[in-house]
């Protein structure tokens, strides 16, 4: 699990977020994640313009074992989504932190970035996750 | 091969052509066909070869040691079919008055007390055509309660994470917003967590108890009591009802709605996707919204309960009463049982599971709870063997193929990693979970010594193993060749 580029910021239910120069951030689901998955098979996005508060349920990952809900990392517009998956959902297992990533917000309230774990920290929690 | 594709110009099936083609004889000239349907043509033997040969491809409950127990479908003894085939029960007319449906109806009636008895729900309605259905009833009553006291913002169903997964959807169908509540350590309801969100805005609680984590939620007293505070109802989704049964009632834990699967519990067939039947029961203050048909009776006869003397319903589900078939099965499967035979289904149920449950400990696999007593199933995780030989839940499961028997349910609860929900019931016999046993036991060394044969697995089975993936994706169920 040391594969995790530095510059991403996770949450509990394992997605991640990447603060892009412009401000933006973009959101997507752990390598860990989309392991426990499996083979993806559709991804269901959120919409542009739509606005999301911080744990909101925004977009569905369904891969043959699961469907399970993304969550938004942070409160924020959505200001592009990777329409992409819809034909290659599988790029999520390929590519979790790249071509995967699944849409871009413009937060409201950046500060809520800061409450955000470091890779390291994401890594501690994955270790000791309950199960 | 497709019996499509075995079919030839002109060949005949007699015995199954319709025996009273005449009666259709005052259809008008205009709504009858100009051509034949595309049908397969095939002699009476080729159609038997045919489906003889794809049923013995069938794994099924009839067959195999199959493990998926309650949740898919349970054993259903065939007297329940043959009974309910009789033919006034078979032959009996939706609209025939009821003066001359007085058998059928007492069945009903009958069935609906022994359901009232049994969950502890002082009244219920048969008439959901399927625990889908069942769902969407209790949830649309709920709904209809508070609206009826102008308690309007509740606009929230409270599911915790090992609830039944179609929980959150009905919630969201009836135009709810879900709140998913987290499980501690030992597989019950965080209440810490509960607490925090419970509030004036809760329209109720949705739980599976015993949840599919394969555990009795112990403190779910203290939950009812934190969620009627709050004005919210609590509902029961009846998926694991068979470990229960005339052991500890719904009712009496608190609930206010329950929804009960036929055909987990009641052993009524399930197969293809139904016909199912999830009758619903409810608390006193929810019967005004009950749905109809409810069969009533007076003393000295039975009769339809309408909608003149029950103006708040929800409203029929269906045209008639459900799967009315599907019900007299249910019926004569709990006459059949009788008070004493639904405490010993618990009994056998739960008794099998710990029993495949502490021999597979034994044989050194990791449990997802083991310090908790199994209810009619129990968790293995796979996890140990995922992370040091790479085999994973599926990899055993395809390899249980193999050696004859179904695999258990894979990959949920969502909440264990690489695990097997397991589940018995009970009419295995002591024999068969041993077998059960030495197969998982053999498939283990296996896994440590050759591997591939589990990653390559099944290897006997008409099919090898399937691009899951593909047929997620591009799902193909129609065929599209022409009728020779």
């Amino acid at each position: 699990m040391s594969n995790i580029p530095v510059d991403l910021k996770f949450v509990k239910t394992h997605e991640w977020t990447r603060l892009n120069d412009d401000g933006s951030v973009t959101v997507g689901i752990s390598d860990n994640a989309q392991e426990q998955l499996g083979d993806m098979v559709f991804v269901e996005l959120p919409e542009v313009g739509q606005e999301l508060t911080a744990d909101e349920a925004c977009a569905v990952v369904e891969s043959v074992k699961a469907a399970s809900d993304v969550y938004a990392p942070i409160s924020g517009e959505v200001v592009e989504v990777n329409e992409g998956l819809a034909d290659s959902p599988e790029t999520v297992n390929q590519d979790a932190y790249g071509k995967g990533w699944i849409f871009r917000m413009q937060p409201s309230n950046a500060v809520e970035l800061d409450g955000l774990m470091e890779p390291e920290a994401y890594e501690t929690f994955l270790a000791t996750e309950a199960h | 091969m497709l019996i499509f594709e075995q079919s030839r110009q002109g060949r005949r099936a007699q015995a199954q052509a319709p025996a009273l083609a005449d009666e259709s004889a005052d259809i008008p000239d205009n709504l009858l066909r100009t051509e034949p349907p595309k049908m397969p043509e095939v002699s009476e033997m080729q159609a038997v070869r045919h489906y003889t040969r794809l049923s013995q491809k069938n794994f099924s409950i009839d067959t195999q040691f199959y493990p998926l127990g309650s949740c898919t479908m349970k054993y259903n003894p065939r007297a329940c079919n043959s009974l309910a085939m009789l033919p006034g029960f078979l032959a009996r007319h939706p609209y025939a008055p009821e003066a001359m449906g007085q058998g059928f109806l007492a069945c009903m009636y009958e069935l609906q007390e022994m359901l009232k008895e049994v969950t502890g729900m002082p009244a219920v309605s048969l008439t959901p055509a399927a625990g889908a259905q069942g769902e969407f009833t209790g949830v649309a009553m709920i709904r209809a309660y508070h609206d009826a006291r102008g308690d309007t913002g509740r606009s929230e169903i409270l599911v915790p994470d090992a609830a039944h997964g179609t929980n959150p959807a009905t919630a969201t169908m009836c135009g709810y917003k879900v709140r998913e509540i987290p499980t501690d350590r030992q597989g019950d309801v965080d209440l810490a967590a509960l607490r925090e969100v419970v509030g004036s805005g809760t329209a109720g609680i949705m739980l599976t108890n015993p949840s599919t984590l394969g555990v009795f939620e112990r403190r779910i007293e203290e939950i009812a009591a934190v969620i009627h505070e709050a004005g919210g109802l609590l509902y029961y989704d009846g998926a694991n009802l068979n470990a229960i049964l005339g052991k500890v009632r719904p009712g009496d834990m608190g609930f206010d709605v329950i929804h009960m699967n036929l055909h987990k519990t009641f052993s009524t067939p399930h197969g293809g996707g139904g016909p199912g039947a999830g009758p619903v029961g409810v608390s006193e203050r929810l019967e005004p919204f009950l749905p109809l048909p409810i069969v009533g009776y007076d003393g000295d006869e039975y009769y339809w309960i309408t909608e003149e003397v029950r103006p708040q319903s929800i409203g029929r589900l269906s045209a008639f009463m459900g799967n009315a078939g599907v019900l007299m099965r249910a019926y004569i499967y709990a006459r059949m049982l009788g008070h004493e035979g639904m405490h010993r289904v618990a009994n056998f149920a739960t008794l099998n599971a710990n029993y495949l449950m502490a021999r597979l400990a034994q044989a050194g696999f990791d449990l997802a709870f083991p310090e908790r007593r199994a209810t009619h199933e129990f968790i293995v995780t796979l996890k140990r063997q995922q992370k040091e030989l790479g085999i994973t839940a599926m990899d055993f499961a395809k390899r249980l193929l193999d050696y004859n028997m179904h695999a258990p349910t894979t990959y949920f609860p969502l909440l264990v990693p690489e695990c097997l929900l397991i589940e018995p019931t009970e009419t295995e016999s002591k024999e068969d979970l041993d077998a059960f046993v030495d197969a998982m036991v053999q498939i283990q060394k296996e896994a440590e010594t050759s591997p591939e044969l589990l990653k390559e697995a099944p290897h006997t089975q008409p099919v090898r193993r399937l691009d899951e993936v593909r047929a997620a994706k591009q799902l193909d169920l129609v065929w599209s060749g022409t009728v020779a």
